[in-house]
């Protein structure tokens, strides 16, 4: 590749090699995007962690290409947002085509007074190779490149995990597994647990191809476009004038042949014309499902990311989903580890993210039915929306070449309390108990969004413009006893006046007011992961301490 | 919940048979059914009612062998 250098990680004699080692904590298996996600979060937590991979570099080829706002807001709580987005492309204007015709357009249409942006673009060996340098910010932190995982035996207590070596093997005890070793997950194949699903009978060929050009800077995607008949192309800007190319090629199309570059040059000619001055970086020919394991916890082993469930790539809903599950994961371990929580706390893990696992799937599924229809009445009606969009609006909207990611609002979570105070906003896009925390731009001690403020531990977020919300009881309460509670909760005042223990912020455009449906008074609960777990219209400590019980299967 | 009406409600139900007929003259096989498609999805954005559509789909897949998922609604 002309652009990127695959750095090589050199593999270390692990000690257990010499003498047998300590039981670990946590065992992470997958140096991919999300199991470096869930590195990362425990190393912030003082966890120590091995994270095990049977390669010695960053992803082969570009990959997962298109990391999502909520993805990006993780990853700045994980350290690593900023140079995600320094060196990705932004982007917001996605356009269809049906032959040569425009027949439908969207704009994500960014709401300014956010932090992060809808959607960058970056290939995944820029992103692992961050995360792989956060990862060495940790002592605590152990990465052992060419460690490949050839046995995992769950017991009641712990799991051992058999790890060959160049120089041989050695066993690895653990009080828990989180394998991110991708969608062929050995360690899934190896405790023999199933998943279920449907593959989808069509190839597509991807290429990555430098590029130096003007085209602009959009999700570009055709139905049956006049350079390949009959089929679907997807153009997709990358960082560093690499462009990714997507065609489909059919069921019956031939892999090995597909991949040759005297096959994929013609089909690229055909796209862009003769004159286009081009260079293939990577070429490859894959097929999609959408699966799910019925269950990501088993025992001590968890699973994360597409060693979990997978979908087709129209979407982005892959590498996304997969840092959500390790947001929604990391905290819950730590209180377990800590023995703040009960290990009944890590099923509600397999509850919140099957449950968003089901969304992206059916999302994939519809997206792959309109892109591969499975019959010809399917095809017809397919053909029929798209003859329509041109001229009808309606038309437009049942238009799929991919619903792109949203998170997840984990509405009925068993760790939600529900509202008591009947006044909330409750429509789609609210924060509503389960829905990820909406960012504003704040002033304050540690920077000028309202995300940096909450999350890592409980966070109870107030607001009042006039009495500060902790100060309105006829007793005065010490809000600051909750951050000396065996589940320590911060507390962030927006506006009022100063209360001992809160960390105060200034709501500098009035959205956090807005986005939070706040008025003086107006308290609401923060997960570790971001999400809200209750509201209330008036503080009182014991309900903040009943709702932390709850969201923690403390109660 | 709005109900699917099936009693007589086209004013000039033969002139409404004879265009329906009609539209599909000199059509291919093929052609035909990409206008018949055309037509439901008009037909089913004018409704815009999802438990009415849903009540058409079901009556529409009465007495088929495959229902599909037309009859859950």
């Amino acid at each position: 590749m002309k652009t990127y250098t695959n750095p090589v990680f050199s593999y270390v004699r692990p000690a257990e090699l010499d003498a047998p080692g300590a039981r670990r904590p946590v065992v992470v298996v997958g140096a991919g995007p999300v199991g470096l996600a869930a590195a990362i979060d425990l190393g912030q937590r003082g966890i120590p962690t091995v994270v095990l991979d049977d390669d010695q570099t960053v992803s082969v080829g570009s990959r997962a290409i298109c990391y999502a706002k909520r993805a990006l807001e993780i990853l700045d709580r994980l350290g690593c947002g900023q140079q995600v987005v320094d060196k990705g492309i932004g982007w917001n204007v996605g356009k269809v085509f049906c032959r040569d015709e425009l027949v439908y357009r969207f704009d994500l249409l960014p709401e300014p007074g956010h932090r992060r942006p809808a959607f960058v673009n970056l290939q995944q060996y820029w992103f692992e190779e961050y995360l792989v340098n956060r990862v060495r910010e940790f002592d605590d932190v152990d990465l052992r490149w060419e460690n490949k995982v050839v046995g995992v035996v769950p017991h009641a207590d712990r799991v051992d995990v058999r790890v060959a070596t160049p120089e041989g093997e050695y066993t690895l005890a653990c009080d828990w597994l989180i394998a991110a070793d991708g969608s062929r997950s050995p360690v899934r194949q190896m405790l023999g647990l199933e998943w279920e699903g449907q593959m989808f009978r069509d190839r597509f060929l991807i290429a990555d191809i430098h590029m130096k050009t003007d085209f602009p800077t959009e999700r570009w995607f055709w139905f049956d476009p006049p350079f390949h008949p009959n089929q679907s192309a997807l153009l997709h800007r990358q960082a560093d004038d690499v462009w990714r190319v997507d065609f489909q090629l059919g069921w019956d199309a031939n892999p090995d042949e597909e991949r040759k570059p005297e096959r994929i040059l013609p089909r690229l000619r055909a796209m862009l014309g003769d004159k286009a001055d081009f260079e293939i970086e990577w070429a490859s020919v894959y097929t999609f499902q959408c699966r799910r394991m019925q269950r990501f916890r088993h025992g001590r082993v968890i699973f994360a990311g597409d060693a979990a469930h997978v979908v087709s790539p129209f979407g982005a809903r892959g590498a996304n989903s997969g840092i959500q599950d390790t947001d929604n994961l990391i905290w819950k371990l730590d209180l377990v580890l800590k023995g703040r929580a009960p290990d009944q706390l890590l099923d509600t893990y397999d509850v919140e993210r099957t449950r968003a696992a089901d969304e992206n799937i059916l999302n994939s599924t519809r997206s792959t039915d309109f892109i591969t229809p499975k019959s010809r009445v399917s095809r017809t009606f397919r053909d029929a929306v798209l003859s329509l969009a041109k001229k009808h609006a309606f038309a437009r909207r049942l238009v799929n070449s991919g619903r792109l990611s949203v998170p997840a609002i984990l509405v009925d979570s068993p760790l939600n309390t529900p509202d008591r105070d009947p006044d909330f906003a409750c429509g789609s896009g609210t924060m509503i108990p389960g829905a990820p925390a909406a960012d504003a731009p704040v002033a304050g001690p540690a920077g000028d969004w309202l995300l940096g403020y909450l999350g890592g531990d409980f966070t109870l977020l107030g607001f009042d413009a006039a009495v500060g919300p902790f100060g309105v009881a006829v007793e005065p309460v010490d809000v600051a006893s909750l951050a000396r509670d065996r589940i320590p909760c911060k507390v962030v005042q927006v506006g009022g006046n100063p209360t001992a223990g809160a960390t105060m912020i200034r709501d500098v455009q009035g959205l956090a007011v807005r986005r939070y449906d706040a008025r003086p008074g107006t308290v609401y609960l923060l997960r570790p992961d971001q999400h809200v777990c209750a509201r209330w219209r008036a503080f009182d400590l014991p309900s903040v301490r009943a709702a932390i019980a709850r969201a923690t299967c403390n109660h | 919940m709005a109900t699917l009406n099936t009693e007589p409600n086209l004013p000039a139900p033969d002139d409404f048979y004879e265009r329906l007929i009609a539209m599909h003259r000199g059509l291919s096989d093929d052609e035909s059914a990409l206008v018949n498609a055309k037509l439901v999805l008009l037909l089913a954005n004018h409704i815009g009612d999802a438990g009415v559509l849903a009540q058409a789909m079901a009556a529409a897949c009465n007495g088929m062998d495959a229902t599909g998922d037309a009859g859950a609604g």
